[in-house]
């Protein structure tokens, strides 16, 4: 039976330890990076994930909105999981549990039963539909199967059960969550649409964002503003819960009235276009009022532009109380520019995320050196590259827009950097490279409250600064000679 | 087996109090669902060694399981811990992601180099999906081998499409293997397949048993006390205490399965005199096949406190001769009053304290003795994906009457936590916060919730302090604002 591979038998080996010293230094060498950059099969380490994680994420966002994944039961977990251990937070969310007679069968079967169950068992206002693999792959008709549920009246008459595609050979998190958003908005706003009707709130997508803080901060802004600002898909009280003894499977998100009502809005601003780039579209197309796509506010500049934008949509003066804050943000940058400088980043994130730290990056006279575009396209890679070379700073920058964290090891083995933004899977390269991580991305495994730190805003690039700067300076009082350890830096 | 049970109670806890919240909580099922869930709820009976659930069945949709796959099973648990391996997650990017880093199997080595706990993935895109993906496959592991040269072998570890759209990696596997004269192991272990993570274990099982049992063979001659550690995953470095301590018995550890695990030690077990299996669950199925196939005899031990150590050590010494048996007294006779001094210092704070577990292999019922250990006892224990030879091994473990749950979904956990009132409940990150949120203090039992090692003399210190830390914290007296 052992031995299907017909391999001939062989005594057990240890590699010997100077094998192993040759490889630990092969692994940093030039000549191993060009092997490693002629990869064209092998993954290794990619640092995005698949669709219907973005959708989960945005599934959870919505008030009393119970997240559920028509496949298998694993991809539930997993995605829950991940959920849990960035945010230390619940994420109560079900899967139909389909096995082997789903491949053959078709899903529609444990779809039904799974949509009876959940609301029976976890009462939901609404169930947020996306998929696994498996259904995608047997090409189960969604559509056709929730119509078919509320005809067999499994679903309360005025449940809305919005639903998407999410294949996980296609895309990544934010294509999912973008897909979902999508449902969700065109389910919620069905039939919403009043002629002259306006709510008189500015709509804000934020796109796949798994900071609270950042949500917290957008509320904040709009209520300096004096104007009441709509979040389509606010994760903040979600996943930002009190412990006060008692659980609640619901305990935030945008009311569905409100998100039904967004429809009637007076302006649309999305800041995630890359990650909500379906959704804004269809925004644009349906919504009334005025619609606008801005980068997500990382850095003075662009925080500057969503504040002008905001204050020429609503026809509110950017306050008093930010345009002080914009002062002590470029007052702190001002301060510590010296301990950032002309130091050099490789940098990886999703597109929206990414291309506001190398703003930040570019406005403090940073240089961003290698940047790794998640899941990047032809089209992003050029977006940034305009970016890039919008500044002297950027100049020396090089983009990888089909690359993963393994091709990323290898150019700061050879071409070394100061620093890494990223997040929690960069933290093997940081260590093996000597230089220090920020974890400004997602996921973040590994460290505690950095998702309650917002990073947008005026606010956000003070608390940018901060932790690179002292990090630096933590890293000069470990490090230098005894000679140059001074009490003053 | 052959242990004398006596009857445990806990105060309050009867068979009729028990059922009767079994009864409210299948109460909130749709008739369907609350037909096939109450076959999987029912109070202990403790002297009967005998399941009183139902188990390994199919997940009722819907109802929030915190189960997982074939493919967690395959990748996280068997596969995964070999560190000399480069574990290959064949499909789209997701699944290979989520396991990346999150099982805490600890590994000696350095990343890249002879040790590759990190995220191997083919990213299956759409044209994947249409053409196959078998040539991908065969190039990917060539470029593997070239970035990787020692590596010893590589898994391939099927995600649902793979399956689903007719791809033979087997074909691959063995095409590739003989290329580059390496071990690749194709491990059929798709998501949609079994009912939990059980028949992922399985499938990984058969596939040593197929591929790389009996492929190696030990240079040194065979001695009498020569074992294998089976069903040892490492986690938080358990099996840098539990081996340690079984070549301190006078044993030489052979091979560990698969904790900090060599693919070639594991190829060479056939040659062993005797497996000791920890986690039985999901290593069971080896354990018999050498048993059948080379005569190799398997003892299930219990490594979580002190009580079931010393137990456990006589146990297996019994199978020994006398040489090992005066040094398993010797050990136990040295690390007894260590493991006292323990107890004396977080007993006064934790005796009567009640706790309510649900995990997976082996903890629902292996570490109800450590907190017996430490004064406490258990209210209710369960697991994701057990069998009924889990559940007989439960039995005697949890007091009478108590409540035993299979496959629970969260709303089942939160109303047993409400009625059972537990001081502590041990499960997964899934339940970590909702129970937290509840005032329920929480550690998490797959992973340690990031400390560890729990097994052997080294764990029980560890497994103490956090005990005591996570009931105890003076956080739980804040939860309760004032106003």
């Amino acid at each position: 039976m052992a031995n299907n591979l017909g391999l001939a038998v062989k005594p057990v080996t240890e590699t010997p330890e100077s094998e192993k010293k040759r490889v630990a230094e092969w692994i940093n060498t030039e000549e191993y990076k060009e092997l490693n950059f002629k990869r064209e099969a092998l993954v290794v380490m990619p640092p995005h994930t698949c669709q219907p994680l973005g959708a989960e994420l945005v599934a959870h966002a919505f008030e009393g909105s119970l997240p559920f994944v028509h496949g298998s039961q694993g991809c539930a977990s997993y995605y829950r999981s991940t959920l849990n251990r960035h945010f230390r937070e619940p994420a109560p969310a079900v899967s139909d549990s389909m096995t082997e007679d789903g491949a053959v069968f078709g899903g529609q079967n444990n779809l039904h039963e799974g949509l009876e169950n959940c609301i029976a068992l976890y009462k939901p206002k609404m169930v947020s539909v996306f998929t696994s693999c498996m259904p995608e792959i047997i090409g189960d008709d969604l559509t056709s199967f929730i119509k078919n549920a509320r005809n067999a009246g499994l679903v309360p008459e005025e449940m809305p059960v919005p639903y998407a595609n999410t294949p996980s050979f296609n895309g990544s998190h934010i294509h999912g969550y973008d897909a979902m958003l999508l449902s969700i908005l065109q389910t919620l706003t069905d039939g919403k649409k009043v002629e002259g009707r306006c709510t008189g709130k500015l709509n804000l997508i934020p796109g796949f964002d798994a900071n609270t803080g950042n949500f917290r901060e957008y509320k904040r802004i709009f209520s300096e503003f004096g104007i009441e600002g709509l979040i389509l898909g606010d994760i903040s009280d979600v996943f930002d819960s009190p412990l006060d003894g008692e659980y609640r499977t619901y305990p935030g998100g945008t009311p569905l009235e409100d998100a039904a009502d967004s429809i009637n809005g007076k302006a649309t601003i999305t800041v995630g276009p890359r990650s909500s780039a379906k959704t804004f579209k269809w925004v644009e197309d349906n919504y009334a009022g005025t619609n606008e796509s801005m980068p997500m506010p990382l850095g003075i500049a662009n925080t500057d532009a969503f504040l002008m934008k905001i204050a020429e949509l609503t026809g509110h003066e950017v306050p008093e109380s930010l345009k002080a804050e914009r002062g002590r943000a470029v007052d702190a940058m001002t301060d510590a520019h010296q301990y950032i400088h002309g130091k050099k980043f490789a940098v990886y994130g999703d597109p929206d995320q990414l291309m506001g730290y190398i703003s930040f990056l570019l406005e403090m006279g940073a240089v961003p050196y290698h940047v790794l575009i998640n899941k990047g396209t032809k089209k992003v890679a050029k977006e940034v590259q305009a970016l890039l070379d919008s500044s002297p700073y950027g100049a020396k920058a090089t983009i990888y827009h089909k690359h993963d964290l393994w091709h990323l090891r290898s150019l700061l083995m050879t071409d070394p950097v100061d620093a890494i933004i990223g997040d929690t899977h960069g933290k093997g390269l940081a260590r093996d490279a000597g230089i220090p991580l920020f974890r400004f991305g997602f996921p973040i495994f590994d460290r505690v409250n950095l998702h309650r730190r917002p990073i947008i805003g005026y606010q956000g690039a003070i608390n940018m600064l901060t932790e690179i700067c002292n990090k630096f300076l933590d890293i000069t009082d470990e490090t230098c000679d005894e000679r140059h350890f001074e009490i003053m830096r | 087996m052959a242990e004398k049970v006596e009857l445990k109670t806990v105060e309050g806890v009867t068979k009729e109090s028990t059922q009767s919240i079994i009864d409210d909580v299948l109460a909130l099922y749709p008739e369907k669902g609350k037909k096939k869930r109450a076959p999987h709820l029912a109070p202990n009976d403790q002297l009967s060694g005998k399941a009183c659930v139902n188990s390994n069945k199919k997940t009722v949709p819907g109802v929030m399981s915190a189960r997982g796959c074939a493919y967690a099973g395959a990748k996280g648990v068997v596969w995964g811990p070999i560190r000399d391996m480069v574990h290959i997650s064949h499909g789209p990017v997701g699944c290979g992601w989520y396991s990346w880093g999150t099982r805490r199997n600890l590994v000696t080595g350095q990343l890249g180099v002879d040790q590759f706990a990190m995220q191997f993935t083919s990213d299956f895109q759409e044209r994947d999906v249409v053409y196959g993906g078998d040539k991908k496959l065969e190039k990917l592991i060539h470029e593997a081998k070239e970035l990787f040269p020692l590596a010893k072998g590589f898994s391939v570890l099927s995600e649902c499409p793979v399956g689903l759209i007719g791809d033979d990696i087997n074909a691959v596997a063995k095409r590739v293997a003989q290329d580059l004269d390496t071990p690749v192991i194709p491990c059929n272990c798709e998501g949609f397949r079994g009912v939990s993570q059980s028949l992922g274990h399985h499938i990984s099982n058969d596939t040593i048993r197929d591929y790389i049992i009996e492929t190696r063979e030990f240079e040194e001659p065979i001695g009498p006390y020569d074992i294998a550690l089976i069903g040892e995953y490492n986690i938080g470095g358990d099996a840098w205490s539990t081996k340690p301590l079984l070549e301190e018995c006078g044993f030489n550890v052979k091979a560990v399965w698969t904790g900090d695990g060599e693919l070639e030690k594991i190829a060479a077990t056939h040659q062993v005199k005797l497996n000791v299996i920890h986690c039985y669950r999901s290593m069971n199925y080896m354990c018999k096949v050498m048993e059948e196939k080379y005569g190799i005899p398997w003892i299930e031990l219990n490594f979580f406190g002190p009580s079931k150590i010393k137990t456990s050590l006589r146990k297996l010494a019994e199978l020994f001769d006398d040489t090992i048996k005066e040094k398993v007294e010797a050990v136990i006779a040295k690390y007894d009053p260590q493991m006292q001094a323990i107890i004396e210092e977080y007993k006064p704070r934790l005796d009567g304290k009640k706790v309510m577990l649900y995990v997976g292999g082996l903890r629902p019922r292996h570490t109800i003795g450590a907190y017996e250990d430490l004064g406490m006892s258990c209210v209710g224990s369960g697991y994701e994906f057990a069998h009924s030879d889990d559940y007989d091994r439960t039995a005697p473990e949890m007091p009478e009457a108590t409540v035993v749950f299979d496959d629970a979904s969260e709303i089942e956990l939160e109303k047993f936590a409400e009625e059972m009132k537990p001081d502590l409940v041990g499960s997964g990150i899934k339940e970590k916060y909702m129970f937290q949120k509840m005032g329920v203090p929480f550690r998490q039992m797959h992973s340690w919730d990031y400390s560890g090692p729990y097994h052997g003399y080294k764990g029980f210190p560890i497994f103490a302090r956090d005990i005591d830390m996570a009931i105890n914290s003076p956080t739980w007296n804040l939860v309760k604002s004032p106003f």
